[in-house]
């Protein structure tokens, strides 16, 4: 059935619903709603999240935004934590403990702090062991709960708190950890990059996918703060499309180790147009930092090369 | 009658398991608890139980997978040692706070560092104000039964509470000895299923744990957990009587060997219990009135009834396997001199660290205790209750 945006609003209520605290602007909350309408509304989910922006602002003792059953734990277990849940449930299908007839979906998010840095080795865990649930990376490109610090997907050249633009160091000097590749080598069945861009076809799709393909799954949602990344509330919708279209953030997916990529600008974008509205990148507009445009330029241009080789080269033996 | 065998301690602890047949076990190995999900892994893979073996990357893992799987509606059990505990340890914290009564099999084991990995009790005493129930064990048969009688205490409503069951490393739980074991369908109607109230997969209530608890409810929710710690001791109790009549052995919150008419008392805990009552013995022998006062439940801690128990003793020595590293004693001998103070009970009390990084305890060690007990009692003079034994002085 083809992806309509109106027919999915009404018929699918959200399964996290309003009263969290997220920042006006952030750009999680319409993922996490976008990804749980993707559930048939017949099933039941256990929603495993990290600590994180995410965590503090939906469930404060004692109001919830989950309607579906939820469950934290720590910073670096999100993934853990959501193996022991599919484990129980897995064991207690076995040996009729739950009713034969339901059927329970495992999705956990974390930020790329509880994902790319403290959390990877919780993730890889749970990947590698094959449980049957979804991890969701919400990546925004810092540690935005504690206050903005540099996390390794942060990219080059950002003001963070821990790597302020100063005289002699200009922002974060390294470029950012490649983590959806990361997850296609630990050869799961389907992986795929995503945002929330103009009617979420690309997002509700890959969640769709993602939920129902059996065995563990991964999702990386570039999920843009306006606090950490310095842009207007309103201009959400605007920035995820500019990361688009420069190819800083890439839409593909990788299915049983196929890449495919599911858009490719006919006129790619300078990546100015996608760091200037950005005032963690203010200090690269300065005269006699034209290089930082450049080296930013380079790596970008390098990246998206490489996955039209890595689609090339996976999609040209047929079986 | 039960089963007669011959198991190691390890053997005993993963026999328990595959009684209890949890539906999940979430491990990783470590000397000296290995074994266990060694073991366990061949009943999973052999279907002998119905388990799911989680066979994580790291033991921080192993309690998360635990606690989802816990949460999730599932008994959940884990085994581990020192460094394992150690990297557990925020999930220990998050375990007991979510009332989550899961299962450990803990084989007590010196944390790092430097690295060691023989027997001391670090590791058990890093978790003693975590929320978890403690038992120990003097030998595979008590930590086999422990094992047996931990989820009837820590699933009860009034105390929804993880529990550990510890066993020396090494020294009880490779050294094989003979044991006792029940036949499954007695382990099985003895525990009984778990039915818990609330849980994750219940589709018709879902439900939400783990949230952000702040200044308005945590304290609330700190006192209801230590409230449920309180009501373990009836529960331990209730269970301990339980489980005697079904086997004819008796636990209660501590053992108290030929303290009818002691007067010098050894209190410690695990496998040198064992060494005391031998030392003890061969001085009744000699006329000593020695006598040891095991302890089994250390969380809760049975404070009134230790000091009860210690009224009227003329001294007593209280060996700790940990060294708190804090120029005033170890958590036991803490605890100890502590119910005797609140309860009104003064006997002149002296603390051993003893045993450090798996340093045998022999009989000569345990007598030389005795010895400076008799020594305490006769001169009423206690100089120096903070002291070593069995280690070089320089």
């Amino acid at each position: 059935m083809a992806y309509n945006f109106k027919e999915i609003i009404a018929e699918r209520p959200s399964r996290f619903t309003a009263g969290h605290r997220m920042c006006a602007g952030c750009g999680a909350p319409p993922v996490a709603r976008m990804i749980l309408r993707a559930l048939k509304p017949e099933d039941h989910a256990v929603i495993a999240v990290a600590t994180g922006c995410m965590e503090v602002s939906s469930f404060i003792y004692p109001y919830t935004s989950w309607t579906d059953s939820f469950i934290h734990t720590a910073f670096e277990c999100a993934a853990a934590t959501a193996s022991g849940v599919e484990a129980a449930y897995k064991s207690m299908k076995n040996t009729g403990k739950l009713p034969k007839d339901i059927n329970t979906k495992f999705i956990a998010f974390g930020g790329d702090g509880g994902t790319y840095d403290i959390g990877l080795q919780s993730l890889s865990g749970a990947m590698e062991r094959g449980h049957d649930m979804v991890y969701v990376c919400y990546d925004n490109g810092a540690y935005m709960n504690t206050g903005i610090q540099r996390s390794s997907a942060t990219p080059k050249f950002a003001d963070t708190t821990t790597t302020p633009a100063g005289t002699k160091i200009p922002g974060k000097m390294q470029a950012r950890k490649d983590l959806t590749k990361i997850l296609v080598s630990h050869h799961i069945p389907y992986v795929a990059q995503s945002i929330g861009l103009n009617n979420f076809k690309d997002l509700y799709e890959k969640s769709e996918k993602a939920i129902y393909t059996n065995g563990p799954t991964f999702l990386n949602v570039l999920a843009p703060c306006p606090r950490g990344w310095g842009y207007n509330t309103e201009d959400l919708m605007q920035i995820n499309k500019l990361a688009v279209e420069t190819c800083y953030w890439p839409l593909y997916e990788v299915i049983n180790g196929k890449y495919i990529i599911n858009y490719k600008p006919k006129n790619k974008l300078p990546i100015e147009e996608f760091l200037r509205p950005q005032k963690r990148f203010k200090h690269m507009f300065k005269q006699g930092n034209e290089w930082m445009i450049e080296d930013f330029q380079k790596e970008v241009d390098a990246r998206w090369q490489e996955l039209l080789d890595l689609e090339e080269i996976t999609n040209s033996h047929e079986a | 009658m039960g089963i007669r065998e011959r198991l190691s301690g390890n053997e005993a602890a993963a026999t328990a398991m595959k009684q209890i047949n949890p539906d999940v076990v979430a491990a990783f190995p470590i000397t000296p608890s290995t074994e266990i999900p060694q073991y366990f892994s061949s009943f999973v893979s052999n279907g002998t139980v119905d388990t799911e073996f989680v066979a994580v990357e790291s033991e921080h893992s192993a309690m998360s997978a635990c606690i989802g799987a816990e949460a999730a509606g599932a008994r959940a059990m884990t085994a581990t040692s020192a460094n394992g505990l150690s990297l557990m340890w925020e999930m220990i914290y998050i375990a007991s706070s979510l009332r989550l009564p899961i299962v450990m099999s803990l084989v007590n084991r010196a944390v790092s560092g430097p690295l060691n990995i023989h027997n001391d009790h670090s590791d058990a005493m890093g978790v003693r104000d975590s929320g978890w129930i403690q038992l120990f064990s003097e030998n595979n048969q008590e930590a086999y039964d422990n094992l047996l009688m931990a989820h009837r205490i820590a699933e009860h409503k009034d105390v929804l509470l993880p529990l550990m069951v510890c066993q020396d490393g090494f020294i009880t739980s490779h050294s094989i000895e003979n044991i006792e074991l029940l036949e499954d369908e007695k382990v099985k109607d003895f525990i009984g299923t778990y039915k818990p109230e609330h849980y994750l997969l219940n589709n018709k209530e879902p439900i939400a744990i783990g949230p952000l608890d702040l200044q308005s409810y945590l304290f609330e929710h700190k006192r209801a957990q230590s409230e449920a710690m309180k009501n373990a001791k009836k529960v331990i109790i209730d269970v301990a009587n339980d489980f005697e009549k079904m086997t004819g052995r008796h636990y209660g919150f501590f053992e108290e060997y030929r303290m009818d008419d002691s007067q010098l008392v050894i209190v410690c805990m695990n496998s040198t219990a064992g060494t005391a009552k031998y030392t003890a013995d061969r001085l009744r022998e000699e006329g000593i009135k020695a006598g040891v006062l095991k302890i089994r439940v250390f969380r809760p801690f049975p404070s009134e009834e230790i000091a009860k128990a210690l009224a009227g003793q003329k001294a007593v020595a209280v060996l700790d396997k940990s060294d708190s590293l804090n120029a005033a004693g170890g958590a036991l001998f803490e605890d100890v001199t502590s119910a005797m103070f609140v309860n009104g009970i003064s006997v002149p009390t002296v603390n051993y660290i003893y045993g450090i990084g798996g340093r045998d305890t022999t009989e000569a060690d345990i007598r030389s205790v005795y010895k400076d007990l008799v020594e305490i009692a006769e001169s009423g003079k206690l100089e120096n209750p903070y002291r070593y034994l069995g280690v070089r002085s320089k």
